[in-house]
């Protein structure tokens, strides 16, 4: 695993934990990935990826360990920092501005890093490479799901992000849906490294290459999808129960 | 300021117009002391402006926005008395309110104070002040020449011409001066909440943590849109002093504190013509019940507010663009829109 071979490294964890009382919710995450790479966290409900999600967007303040993006170190940075490095970031709940148009919600986050002129350029570009050009001003609030989904990948699309943090992106949509956000993330993959947290195992086939494993708090395994598939610890663990 | 600014303020510039047209001719027809009660009238608008853009646009619900309108008169008064002429006073009262709101808004945002707390240590600071500024009765409360006078409060001198300390304007010049500033501060919050800055506000209201998300600071923009409102309720409490023709610590009081609320809630929330309506509306609605004895003040106010907040939740401005957009259904879709674009443009 020379880190040579797979370039720069840009996200790296050292002994992350996070305790809460005295739940070991992450414990002593070694975690590294590399520029331009494209990596699924999975695991059973409750196995920390979720947790270990939030220690690198800033939500969560890890009890010990570091973290360090672009060999800056960003332990309990707030989230408005790790956003300031180019990061993109997608939670689990839809966090989107209801009240405001698509258009709107495109816009702020183009206009976080461009000048005024850029910006309205890029929302145009965001809205056609994302689809959302029959909704562009309706109020977020209103849309489906699936849509506000999209909306939000739309504003880290429009952020132009080299590093992408996708907290379970297709989750409640349609699977014609969870296509089209696999084809957005492929292509999100060409200029930017990415982690995606996902329980579907369907859409983790789709656009995985390398997947870590979680389980009670720690990383188990990682490795393709496929050998995860085949290994019996994998299996007993979560797919076991699930696939 | 781009085309593009110009046509999401139209509706702000419309009104701005209105405005004027009711400056040139209320003294034409007028008498003098409805005059000098249209400055109290038209302060209050200015108090109202200032929540409208704090509480509306930036999501701050601040129940002490009369501690910054307070701080202004006070600090006008004095200033006034001891530099015998009013135009740096006024500077002085805007400077020391919007320092005010700075330093608490700091503790406040950077301390990650949740909504509630935040409005019950904004009304508290606001109650404070009304105790202290109460206890001031003594001659060894003075601030250079000007006494406090506790619960009477300080006589405040009149606006002057800005090159002559002693050339005192008439009430009715007052009423002009009074009114360019609500004229001024309507269009510059009407700007703002156009621009990069008041659109993240916006956005923080909506959804802080994903303005977090994109990068923004919203500590910073917080703090930014507090402050701003606290500076425009100091020019409020200016205009406030030339219709009153006094300060007193009354200004700090809980009633006056819960009237800016009901008139944001009442005008509704996200606009800017609507609670500067309400203030006016509710202003003369207070004076008429004010003649007559049948009816107590408080419980009419009270009964206003309860209603409103049951019946019409988003309040006057924002129901009536939505029966006005609503009203025309059938192939006027364009306009509609446009329609809907302007309110949330904010008239």
């Amino acid at each position: 695993m020379s880190a040579k071979r797979k370039g720069e490294a840009v996200v790296e964890t050292r002994g992350l934990s996070m305790h809460f009382g005295g739940v070991k919710a992450v414990d002593q995450v070694d975690f590294t990935l590399y520029d331009k790479e494209l990596r699924c966290l999975i695991g059973p409900n409750g196995a920390g990826k979720s947790t270990f999600f939030k220690c690198l967007t800033g939500q969560y303040k890890p009890s010990f360990g570091t973290v360090e993006i672009r060999g800056r170190d960003m332990t309990g940075a707030e989230p408005h920092e790790i956003a300031g490095l180019g990061v993109g970031i997608k939670t689990q709940v839809p966090n989107v501005f209801d009240g405001l148009s698509v258009e709107e919600n495109i816009w702020l986050a183009a206009r976080r890093w461009h000048g005024p002129a850029r910006a309205r350029s890029l929302v145009g570009e965001t809205i056609e490479r994302l689809r959302l050009g029959d909704i562009r001003r309706a109020s977020v609030g209103r849309l489906a799901h699936g849509q506000r989904q999209w909306v939000e990948l739309g504003m880290v699309v429009a952020m132009e992000p080299w590093l992408v943090l996708l907290d379970e992106p297709a989750a409640g949509m349609t699977s014609e849906e969870t296509e089209r956000t696999a084809e957005i993330i492929e292509e999100i993959n060409k200029s930017a490294a990415l982690i995606v947290v996902e329980h579907d195992m369907q859409f983790i086939r789709m656009i995985s290459r390398q997947v870590t494993l979680f389980h009670e708090g720690r990383i188990l395994m990682e490795d393709t999808m496929d050998a995860i598939s085949a290994d019996r610890r994998a299996r007993e663990v979560y797919l076991g129960r699930r696939a | 300021m781009g085309a593009g600014t110009l046509r999401e303020m139209r509706p702000v510039l419309v009104w701005a117009l209105i405005g004027v047209a009711f400056t040139l001719l209320a003294p034409v027809t007028l008498q003098l002391f409805a005059i000098i009660n249209l400055t109290t009238a038209i302060a209050l608008a200015i108090l109202a402006l200032s929540l409208a853009l704090v509480w509306g646009y930036g999501g701050i619900l601040c129940f002490g926005q009369v501690a910054f309108f307070g701080l202004g008169a006070y600090a006008y008064t004095i200033g006034a008395i001891n530099f015998g002429g009013s135009t740096w006073a006024i500077l002085l009262a805007v400077i020391v309110a919007s320092a005010f709101a700075a330093a608490l808004g700091y503790f406040i945002f950077f301390g990650r104070v949740s909504d509630v707390y935040l409005g019950v240590i904004t009304l508290t600071v606001t109650l404070i002040l009304y105790s202290l500024m109460r206890r001031t009765s003594g001659p060894e409360y003075k601030i250079g020449k000007a006494l406090l006078g506790g619960f009477n409060g300080v006589t405040s001198p009149p606006l002057n011409l800005p090159w002559d300390g002693r050339a005192m304007l008439f009430p009715e010049q007052v009423f002009y001066v009074a009114m360019a500033a609500l004229i001024i501060c309507y269009l510059f919050v009407g700007w703002l909440v156009t621009t990069h800055f008041g659109r993240v506000c916006v956005a923080i209201r909506e959804n802080e943590t994903r303005a977090e998300l994109l990068g923004y600071d919203s500590r910073l923009y917080k703090l930014g849109i507090f402050t701003i409102g606290a500076g425009i309720a100091a020019i409020a409490g200016v205009f406030f002093c030339q219709g009153v023709g006094r300060v007193t610590p009354d200004v700090f009081s809980l009633y006056n504190a819960s009237l800016v609320i009901i008139w944001v809630i009442v005008g509704g929330r996200g606009t800017l013509i609507g609670p500067i309506g309400a203030s006016f509306g509710l202003f003369y609605l207070t004076a008429a019940l004010g003649g007559q004895s049948l009816l107590n003040n408080n419980l009419v106010l009270g009964i206003i507010l309860i209603l409103f907040v049951l019946l019409v939740p988003k309040g006057v401005a924002p129901t009536l663009v939505h029966w006005l957009g609503g009203g025309r259904k059938k192939g006027r879709g364009a306009r509609r829109r446009r329609r809907a674009r302007a309110a949330e443009g904010g008239a």
